[in-house]
């Protein structure tokens, strides 16, 4: 695939998927979530939020490499030829008070029904700076997409 | 017009999803050829696309389902009532949906009075009679002012009345929609309501009508004069006059009631043959609807102009349906000043006093039979008290609410409930108790002398000073042993108060939570309404609230006195049993202890003890809570070893940084709020005691968590985030981490 190919398919299945699943990880212990999420149009960044009481917020304070998958199956057996899967990975960190507005602005136009949610001041909200996404379609046909 | 309006004359069939029951039957009026006010329907799909274009549907859904509606108590439905009134206050209309509708409002109404009326699609095909469930707004003037009403009109499909007879209404947050009839405001010298059929005598109307607005009628407010006429004859068959002293009328802002002016009340609102003209009409109309009608009607300029029908349907609920109660407790202004009245001129006085003499009797001086009368006196006057508290107290509560109402209503602030400031740092009888408890511990934190004396069991030798100190306290509040206020010795060895006195001496008195600024808050909320009339009236609201808020604890506490005597003749009793050798004593029950004084050869029954012991958990071991919901109750996050009180006896076990984790806090028990780092109730609310004290102390507080005192242990780890309701446990005791 081409990388401009590559960078729509990705912006349509982000902007299409409202849920991921996070990765992280406790001392060598794999664990995943599913988080609400949001990305930047330049594909660099994925938002999601947080209570700071959670093991996956533990998890990333002590270690913040993680990884979001986002795909867009629909439970059915066609998923195998047509779905899309992306896989970003990147260190994800709690913005900074600061930074929170833009922030807001662009997960709550995605999830405005989360407004509480994120507006309290025990949720983090979280970025992760994407270092690769690896696109998988076709069943089997897997692109990687590295942004320096 | 806007795509989301319709004229009565636009109206068919299938238009009557979109418009609801209320729409749709005065389309068929008008073309009846009957008069009804001019009107413009705002659709269902109006709605939705509010919902839609906001986000709120969503929002709803997980207002609705934080946790299992039958887990819900009624004050919880009222709060999440409350909350999802908020979101539509503080969301307006998309700007592109809102401009087409207000250029259509406008250049119909321009600025006359309308009504904005709810008119549920699910209400209609109910089945059954659901007025009153959702609201009605009258004499509401100017496009913005009846789109904000509009969007009120929405919230009130999720009232806490609606919400309670949900399953009857088919209330889904998915589906369910709401129109809106806006009529305008016909302000008729006189309106009243018809039933087409009396339920005691199928050959006869019923008509009832008042001077003034129909409000005053449908509310409650004014009586009505009231005719039963003939069907077949027309023929008035009686007529029953009322007092007629008042009436509802206009106001700057929906309508209000004044006293009659004199030339009406001697004279019926109706003359005979008006009576006939309405009754007729209202006939004819039966006959094309085919089944029996509840209409309101007014008069203009002689005319009758009516202003809805319904068929009449069958009253809902069943005699043990608990709902038509927690509905009653919803009380109007006047009702609520006037039970404030009865309960700080009569009740409190009362109660203070009955303790007060109480408390003078000597018992020990009394003969066993005297003894087993006192106790069965006591326990009659402490049922007699119970029964108040729930006929007048648990009502008044609702002074609260009414106030919460105004305030989110005049200002739409963020937060729904940021009103509860204005009502913190009232005087509390449980505060007061805290301040004494705390000068007490400041007494033994400056003098080691005392809490060395203490420890050793040597109270009596703690000084003079502190003696009398300590005495006072007892005097007023009891030892802290017993369940209630002012009850003294409830548990055997170390008395609760010594205890709870060196734990708080042992750390820094904690102060109360920084109020928020009461007096920018108050100005602010009396600033949102005009000078003059309607200001001093929403001043009043706020003085009930506050006497409301001090009263939901101080009754507790009052009520605990006079539950204090009684324990305390029964402990007389209990004693003198024991001298005669009976056993486990403390397990009979006040009527089994007299019955024994009474006559030396009887056998008390011990009465049955169901208790959870304290720490102990019953969580299986495959399973375990992480994190728990309930609601955000009191702003902030702590972290620390949950104390789980299962029983009164165990406060005392409190220590300074736990966190206290209850079924139901009541306010003899919050004694150990200035030692707590938050506070986890089961029983949820906002407006609940655990609640209250954790606002006042400043402490993170979650109430409502299903469960709470199995799944949470004495010693866990637990973290309470006030602001989000989660309480998570960290670690359980015994058991390994919770990552």
């Amino acid at each position: 695939m081409e990388q401009e190919e590559i960078k729509r398919a990705l912006g349509e299945l982000l902007s299409s998927q409202r849920l991921a699943v996070l990765a992280t990880h406790d001392e060598g212990r794999p664990y995943a979530n599913l988080v609400a999420f949001a990305a930047t149009d330049d594909l660099r960044t994925i938002l999601f939020a947080t209570p700071r009481t959670t093991r996956k917020y533990a998890n990333l304070v002590a270690d913040p490499r993680a990884a979001v998958l986002v795909d867009n199956r629909s439970n059915e057996e066609a998923d195998f030829h047509r779905a899309m899967a992306a896989t970003a990975t990147g260190p994800a960190r709690e913005v900074a008070p600061s930074d929170r507005r833009p922030w807001l602005e662009l997960y709550l136009k995605k999830h405005p029904h989360l407004e509480d949610f994120v507006r309290s001041p025990t949720c983090a909200c979280m970025e992760l700076s994407v270092e690769r996404y690896v696109l998988v379609n076709r069943f089997q046909q897997v692109t990687e997409l590295h942004l320096s | 017009m806007s795509p989301l309006l319709m004229n009565l004359s636009e109206l068919e069939e299938k238009d009557r999803g979109r418009v609801g029951g209320k729409g749709f039957a005065l389309a068929l009026l008008a073309r009846q050829k009957i008069a009804v006010p001019d009107t413009v329907c705002v659709l269902a799909e109006a709605y939705d696309e509010y919902l839609d274009r906001t986000g709120l549907r969503e929002r709803i859904l997980l207002e609705l389902n934080r946790k299992d509606f039958k887990d819900m108590r009624w004050e919880e439905i009222w709060d999440a009532s409350l909350r999802i009134r908020n979101l539509f206050l503080t969301h307006p209309l998309p700007p592109d949906v809102a401009r087409p509708m207000a250029d259509d409002l406008q250049a119909r109404f321009g600025s006359r009075p309308v009504v904005a009326r709810s008119s549920a699609p699910e209400e209609d095909s109910a089945g059954a009679s659901f007025a009153g469930l959702h609201e009605s707004y009258v004499n509401v003037r100017g496009t913005e002012s009846i789109l904000k009403h509009v969007r009120l009109v929405w919230a009130s499909l999720w009232s806490d009345a609606a919400l309670l007879y949900r399953q009857e209404l088919g209330l889904e947050a998915a589906r369910s929609s709401m129109a809106v009839v806006i009529p305008e405001l016909v302000a008729g010298e006189k309106a009243g309501v018809l039933f087409t059929r009396t339920p005691s005598d199928p050959s006869c109307l019923a008509l009832e009508a008042v001077w003034g607005l129909n409000q005053g009628l449908v509310d409650g407010a004014v009586e009505p004069d009231r005719w039963i006429v003939h069907r077949e004859s027309l023929e008035i068959l009686s007529h029953r006059p009322a007092a007629r002293d008042n009436q509802a009328a206009p106001a700057e802002d929906g309508a209000r009631l004044e006293p009659l002016p004199e030339d009406r009340r001697s004279r019926p609102p109706l003359a005979a043959d008006e009576v006939t003209e309405i009754a007729r009409t209202a006939l004819r109309w039966e006959s094309v609807q085919g089944v029996p009608q509840d209409m309101e009607w007014t008069f203009r300029q002689g005319k009758p102009v009516f202003l809805q029908a319904r068929p009449v349907t069958t009253s809902r609920g069943s005699s043990d349906d608990q709902r038509g109660w927690y509905l009653s407790l919803r009380r109007s202004f006047e009702n609520l000043q006037a039970l404030r009245k009865k309960i700080e001129e009569d009740h409190i006085p009362s109660m203070i006093r009955e303790a007060r003499e109480l408390a003078a009797k000597d018992l020990a001086s009394l003969s066993d039979e005297e003894l087993a009368r006192e106790i069965r006196e006591r326990a009659t006057v402490n049922e007699r008290w119970v029964s108040v508290y729930w006929a007048d107290f648990i009502p008044f509560a609702h002074g609260i609410r009414l106030f919460g109402q105004l305030y989110n209503d005049a200002l739409q602030p963020e937060d729904p409930y940021e009103f509860m400031g204005l009502l913190e740092a009232s005087p509390l009888e449980s505060l007061e108790r805290n301040r004494s408890l705390e000068s007490l511990a400041s007494m033994i934190r400056s003098d080691s002398s005392i809490a060395s004396r203490i420890r050793q069991g040597r109270f009596t030798e703690a000084g003079p000073s502190f003696q009398a100190a300590l005495d006072d306290f007892v005097a007023r509040f009891g030892d802290l042993s017993c369940p209630v206020t002012g009850g003294v010795q409830c548990t055997q060895g170390q008395p609760a108060l010594m205890t709870i006195l060196l734990e708080m001496a042992e750390h820094p008195p904690r102060r109360r939570g920084a109020s928020k600024d009461r007096r920018v808050l108050e100005d602010r909320f009396l600033q949102a309404f005009h000078e003059g009339r309607r200001r001093e009236e929403a001043g009043q609201v706020l003085e009930l609230a506050r006497v409301s808020y001090r009263l939901r604890d101080d009754d507790n506490i009052h009520l605990g006195r006079i539950e204090a005597q009684t324990l305390a003749a029964v402990h007389e009793g209990r004693r003198r049993l024991k001298r005669r050798g009976l056993q486990r004593m403390e397990e009979t029950t006040p009527e089994e202890v007299a019955r024994a004084l009474e006559n030396p050869d009887y056998l008390p029954a011990a009465s049955p003890i169901s208790e959870i012991p304290a720490g102990v958990s019953s969580r299986p071991s495959a399973t375990k809570a992480r994190q728990l919901v309930g609601q955000p109750g009191g702003p902030g996050l702590a972290r620390g070893r949950a104390r789980v009180i299962a029983d009164h006896a165990r406060l005392k076990d409190f220590k300074h940084g736990e966190i206290l984790v209850c079924d139901a806090v009541d306010p003899n028990m919050t004694f150990v709020a200035p030692l707590a780092a938050g506070v986890v109730e089961r029983r949820g609310g906002m407006l609940i005691h655990g609640a209250i004290i954790a606002r006042e102390y400043g402490l993170p507080c979650v109430t409502g968590v299903p469960r709470v005192t199995e799944l949470v242990a004495t010693g866990d780890e637990i973290t309470v985030d006030g602001y989000l309701g989660i309480v998570t446990v960290e670690r359980t005791v015994g058991g390994g981490g919770g990552r």
